[in-house]
């Protein structure tokens, strides 16, 4: 009795233990997880605190989209649109959505302020990027969704000051009756640097895959475009149309997203012969099978013989 | 305990360990079950005796302590372990020289480790063959779990379990960091004379039960989760023969 309360974790470990559970969970089945920690805790308070911790943060992370409760729209919950406490800006159709994130809907909507949104100089080329990329992300995923946002200098109102600007794009193809899921998640930070008069593009990639019909087999790849000299885009910036500057930036969005996945399908057709023959050859050097009547001596047949009388006996 | 299973199913793989841990601080009755039940990554311990390598898991663990199967004692020392009995020990040592041939021919590295002990409540023994090779970029670890149920004089029966845990990173410039890891549980039963000796029979039950989840990790590893990409986002000689389609509409 002593030894499991020395070992019982305390209440605050718990909730730790709920909330990594949860925020590991892999993509589109954070409820499943939800639903299997509550059994496993068997305390309902303990579960609640875990989940309003861990349930923002894997949201925010996962770039979910909700649908507004009027279908005028969605809404991407991510860190760049977080304006306030479960507060989520579209820039889109200018509304903010308050969110519930331990069920992952929308609650309310409401029109965004002009505090919270950006001048209309920042706006043109929000605007303009935000077509572009929309258009790319309609092209290339069969599920996509994307955003973007202003994330520094969104009240610059004339040339001469820097603004950055951030893409995101998020596909998930949820198939659980199937037993697979999988999300490709990609953000770029677009910056606009008035001095160097260019445009820096950054991104992270992230691929996940899940796979559990006989098992737990899961792909996790990520992948930083850092070098910006690979993307510097040099251009005299007081002469850049926002529509141009877009159509650039999208160009250069595109044709990494296509190197990563080109450079993923190469990992799947070199790791099955490199790596795995490696791990654990098809068949011996001698090309038969393993000859185990041969290993086995004399001596061994007795000693079955009598191993089976013994435990007959018995 | 299903809940569990739940859990376990579906959190990364590489964080198995941690998670395996978690759930038995949170449910301690149930521990027995999770540790039989839930495949953890192998470890190995180097015998004092033979300076030989053995794997731990749960088959050889008492208490804290494992038994290797080279010198049959446990590490670190225990004063009243389990032990199998002669007849078994016997067989156990032919078993672990035989398998270390075979762990050779086809891991060509590798550490093998073969344990047999007798069930209680029935007329049988089990066997537990660990198998761990490891490369820079990868690792393989195979459990397989016989029963033996002799049927008469002439037959028994074998139930094979066996999971086959695997892993795969890369890390580089040019694609990042890439890994591809989990576990795949398959069984299979047999009815088996017994003329040339148990060993025989479980060896070769072992080696196709491998051979068919080589086979199969390959589809489910690479294939499934290679597909579920392509299908988020279709490389783009998909998207360009589609276009011409659709004009022609």
């Amino acid at each position: 009795m002593s030894d499991e309360e020395e070992t019982q974790p305390t209440d605050e470990q718990k909730i730790e233990i709920a909330k990594w559970f949860l925020l590991n969970a892999p993509a589109g089945e954070i409820q499943y997880i939800a639903k299997d920690m509550k059994a496993v805790l068997q305390d309902e308070t303990l579960y609640i605190t875990a989940a309003a911790e861990a349930f923002p943060l894997y949201n925010k992370s996962h770039m979910i989209c909700l649908d507004f409760p009027d279908r005028s729209g969605e809404v991407m919950v991510t860190s760049f649109s977080e304006i306030g406490e479960n507060e989520y800006l579209d820039p889109r159709t200018a509304q903010v959505a308050i969110v519930d994130h331990v069920n992952q809907v929308c609650r309310r909507a409401r029109p965004a302020n002009d505090e919270e949104l950006p001048t209309p100089y920042i706006e043109e080329y929000r605007y303009a990027l935000d077509i572009e990329v929309t258009k790319y992300v309609s092209e290339v995923y069969p599920k996509g969704i994307c955003s973007v946002h202003c994330v520094n200098g969104k009240d610059v109102e004339e040339p001469g000051m820097d603004f950055e600007l951030v893409v995101v794009i998020s596909a998930t193809r949820l198939s659980p009756q199937n037993f697979c899921n999988g999300s490709w998640r990609s953000i770029w930070n677009v910056e606009f640097k008035d001095e160097a008069q260019l445009v820096e593009v950054r991104g992270t990639l992230q691929v996940g895959a899940h796979y559990f019909e006989e098992g737990n087999v899961q792909l996790d790849a990520k992948h930083e475009c850092k070098d910006s000299t690979m993307f510097t885009v040099k251009l005299e910036l007081e002469y850049l149309s926002p529509e141009d500057s877009a159509h650039s930036v999208t160009t250069i969005i595109c044709h990494q997203e296509t190197e990563y996945l080109n450079s993923l399908q190469t990992s799947y057709s070199k790791l099955p012969d490199a790596t795995f023959k490696d791990l654990r050859r098809k068949l011996p050097v001698t090309r038969t099978l393993f000859p185990w009547h041969n290993t086995s001596q004399f001596s061994l047949r007795k000693d079955i013989q009598k191993s089976l009388g013994l435990e007959k006996k018995k | 305990m299903e809940a569990a299973m739940g859990l376990m199913r579906r959190i990364p793989p590489k964080h198995s360990e941690a998670a395996l841990s978690a759930l038995l601080s949170l449910l301690p009755h149930h521990s027995a079950d999770l540790l039989s039940q839930v495949d953890q990554p192998l470890q190995v311990l180097c015998d004092v005796d033979s300076g030989k390598e053995f794997i731990l898991c749960e088959y050889n663990r008492d208490a804290d302590s494992y038994r290797s199967p080279w010198s049959n004692k446990y590490h670190p020392p225990l004063d009243d372990g389990l032990y199998p009995s002669q007849e078994l020990r016997k067989l156990e040592m032919e078993a672990n020289d035989v398998f270390t041939v075979y762990c050779d021919q086809y891991y060509e590295g590798g550490t093998s480790s073969v344990y047999i002990w007798e069930n209680e409540d029935e007329d049988g023994s089990r066997t537990a063959d660990g198998r761990r090779g490891y490369l820079e970029e990868g690792s393989w670890e195979a459990i397989h779990v016989i029963e033996v149920v002799p049927l008469d004089e002439a037959t028994a029966r074998y139930c094979l379990t066996s999971s086959v845990m695997l892993s795969l990173t890369t890390n580089d410039e040019s694609s990042g960091a890439f890994n591809l890891s989990g576990s795949i549980r398959r069984q299979m039963n047999m009815d088996i004379p017994v003329d040339e000796g148990h060993l025989c029979n479980m060896g070769r039950m072992v080696e196709e039960m491998e051979s068919k989840l080589r086979y199969s990790l390959d589809q489910v590893y690479f294939g499934k989760t290679k597909e579920m990409i392509c299908t988020l986002r279709p490389p783009s000689e998909l998207v360009q023969t589609s276009l011409p389609e659709q004009i022609n509409k």
